[in-house]
């Protein structure tokens, strides 16, 4: 099923988040995705971020900096994401194995160039982090609005990646195909 | 215009190319543990399509917590192996006959130059050793590889690594990539494969090899590469022995798949190692890396030699060879993991395990554990762990837990000073 995207964003504002910071290995021994809910980004040491606040109940997509997710190979990173309704990750650059992750679970791995992550940074500031993020897929455009302030962002997605999208995830796609 | 091993692999595996850049590769080889394989089941279960492509070409262990600690593992145990049984994968490691997946595989002979491999598991980038194209990927993938033999890749640009010069006497491969590491940084080598070349290589036996290609995704790599040459060929032989007249025709078939002398790399890097130190990682990310002569005298709460990245015979006879008749200090423990029972018995039979009981270490069986704060060995808040794993990112090992990162030889002066030690010193 084709998820939906965007919403209140959070703002992780260092390089390198990575997957056990998402969710820490000793949650692993779960077997549902659902359990693993109440875990989402549990060790991640970062100013201002409170892993048990009311900005990430209630955000729906995370905004962040190079290499977003990288070590280990876990789904569970994505999971967690998609178990509290966060099915977009905006950031300058992943880790090949988290991205891959996003896209084959029908979920939203946005590559923006620096410049543009700043400039979202800056707007949280302005904000004071209340910041709403539309992703309109079909013409692969960002917008946030803060303070009564909107920016606007393009951002590239390969044929492939939108195909997953579209079909909800990679074992639809390849059920269907191979 | 030349190619490299993995653009040679992909070419000869490719299913698909439903568009420009994205590849489809047939799998030789869909490995699985019991972390991450168990949600693969269910979801296939639930699908109503509870198959697998070819029960020859997948390969199962229980390995990260086992014996299991809790329910909940033993469940993820019972998952793993009653599947393995209802499709009859008989190369299915269970209690007793299982190790650390990225050491067992490779020592049961399945992994051969030119292969392909998926696994759920980040270090499936150490099989790279074999010259095979090995990745770690999600619980989608590895679902997808099970019932349908396929994995889809963008076809990764290669960099290319020249070691160069010789490794001096208590220098190792684990302080050759914690350095190639810190030259590349945590994310140097994403959607890259890594291939090592050079004499150092080529001189390296294929535990030394798999240390240098575990740690590629360490730079963000998909794969760490080294060429198949004889020394994979004698490491493979019981195995291939069938297959081929002679060690010669073996080495003549592999080496198809070896880099072209004109093929088009990222970029090539060369270092010279021959002034090399043994390295040591401070901080949460494995880039952070330092000579050991710069954390000498950090205190350090437990030691823990093993894993898949440093859990091999020799790994343990470099170890053992520095602990032989010196005990462990009183301000520390001391964990060993032989990384499979071959290694166990091995290290048995060579008199390793009774070193490393004289000096007071604990012998566990071949388990995951600590290295990802599973099990067996997790550190308390504030606590500091020298660590011949792979991972130093906060509370790997243990919530509060600092992690730092040396070969098993540097571990083990370590053990028994009670701070961060080269061992040249204590000889």
């Amino acid at each position: 099923m084709k998820k939906v995207f965007g919403g209140p964003a959070i703002f992780l504002d260092r390089a390198d988040i990575n997957t056990d910071e998402i969710i820490p290995a000793k949650y692993l021994t779960e077997v549902t995705k659902e359990a693993l809910k109440p875990y989402c980004m549990e060790d991640l040491k970062l100013e201002g971020f409170d892993p048990q606040g009311e900005r990430l109940k209630n955000a729906r997509v995370i905004i962040s900096r190079e290499n977003f997710g990288c070590g280990s190979s876990r789904e569970h990173a994505p999971w967690v994401f998609e178990v509290n309704d966060i099915h977009t990750v905006i950031s300058e650059s992943y880790a090949r194995i988290f991205r891959q992750n996003m896209f084959n679970c029908g979920m939203l791995a946005i590559e923006l160039p620096k410049a543009d992550i700043d400039a979202l940074m800056a707007l949280e500031k302005e904000a004071n982090g209340a910041v709403d993020v539309k992703v309109n897929l079909p013409d692969q455009q960002v917008v946030a609005c803060g303070n009564g302030r909107e920016v606007s962002f393009s951002f590239d997605i390969s044929p492939f990646d939108k195909a997953l999208v579209d079909a909800g995830g990679w074992v639809e796609y390849a059920d269907a195909r191979y | 215009m030349g190619q490299t091993t993995a653009e040679k692999i992909f070419a000869a595996h490719l299913r698909d190319e439903p568009f420009p850049g994205t590849k489809v590769l047939d799998l030789d080889r869909v490995l699985c543990h019991e972390i991450t394989t168990p949600v693969a089941i269910a979801d296939l279960e639930w699908r109503g399509k509870d198959r697998v492509f070819d029960n020859t070409k997948i390969k199962a262990v229980i390995d990260h917590v086992t014996p299991s600690k809790d329910s909940k593992t033993a469940l993820q145990a019972k998952m793993l192996r009653d599947w393995a049984r209802r499709h009859d994968i008989k190369d299915f490691f269970d209690v007793g006959h299982n190790g650390v997946c990225h050491a067992l595989f490779p020592e049961k002979g399945y992994i051969r130059p030119g292969f392909t491999a998926i696994m759920g598991d980040s270090h499936t980038c150490t099989h790279g050793a074999f010259g095979a194209f090995a990745a770690g990927v999600g619980t989608t993938d590895l679902e997808v590889g099970i019932l349908k033999g396929v994995c889809a890749f963008r076809e990764p640009k290669t960099i290319r690594v020249n070691l160069n010069g010789s490794l001096q006497p208590g220098v190792y491969a684990k302080d050759v990539i914690l350095y190639v590491i810190g030259q590349l940084g945590v994310n140097g080598a994403t959607d890259r494969v890594i291939e090592f070349h050079g004499p150092v290589v080529d001189a390296m036996s294929m535990d030394a090899r798999m240390t240098l290609c575990n740690m590629a995704i360490e730079a963000g790599g998909t794969c760490g590469i080294c060429q198949p040459d004889m020394v994979t060929v004698d490491y493979l032989w019981p195995f291939i022995d069938g297959e081929f007249a002679s060690k010669k025709a073996a080495l003549e078939d592999y080496s198809q798949w070896c880099t072209d002398a004109d093929a088009d790399y990222d970029k090539v890097l060369d270092f010279d190692v021959t002034a090399l130190e043994p390295h040591v990682t401070y901080g949460y990310k494995p880039d952070c890396v330092k000579p050991v002569t710069e954390m000498a005298g950090t205190r350090i709460d437990q030691v823990y030699i093993g894993t898949c990245t440093n859990g091999r015979i020799e790994d343990l006879r470099q170890a053992a060879e520095v602990l032989k008749g010196r005990k462990v200090s009183d301000t520390l423990r001391g964990i060993v993991s032989p990384a499979t029972p071959k290694i166990f018995q091995e290290a048995l039979a060579e008199g390793l395990i009774q070193i490393f009981m004289d000096a007071g270490f604990c012998v566990t069986n071949p388990t995951c554990g600590a290295c990802l704060g599973m099990s067996n060995g997790i550190l308390a808040e504030g606590e500091a762990c020298a660590s011949t794993s792979n991972r130093n990112f906060n509370g790997r090992m243990g919530k509060g837990g600092m992690v730092h990162l040396m070969s098993p030889a540097t571990a083990a002066a370590t053990a028994i000073t009670g701070v961060i030690t080269d061992a040249r010193e204590l000889k």
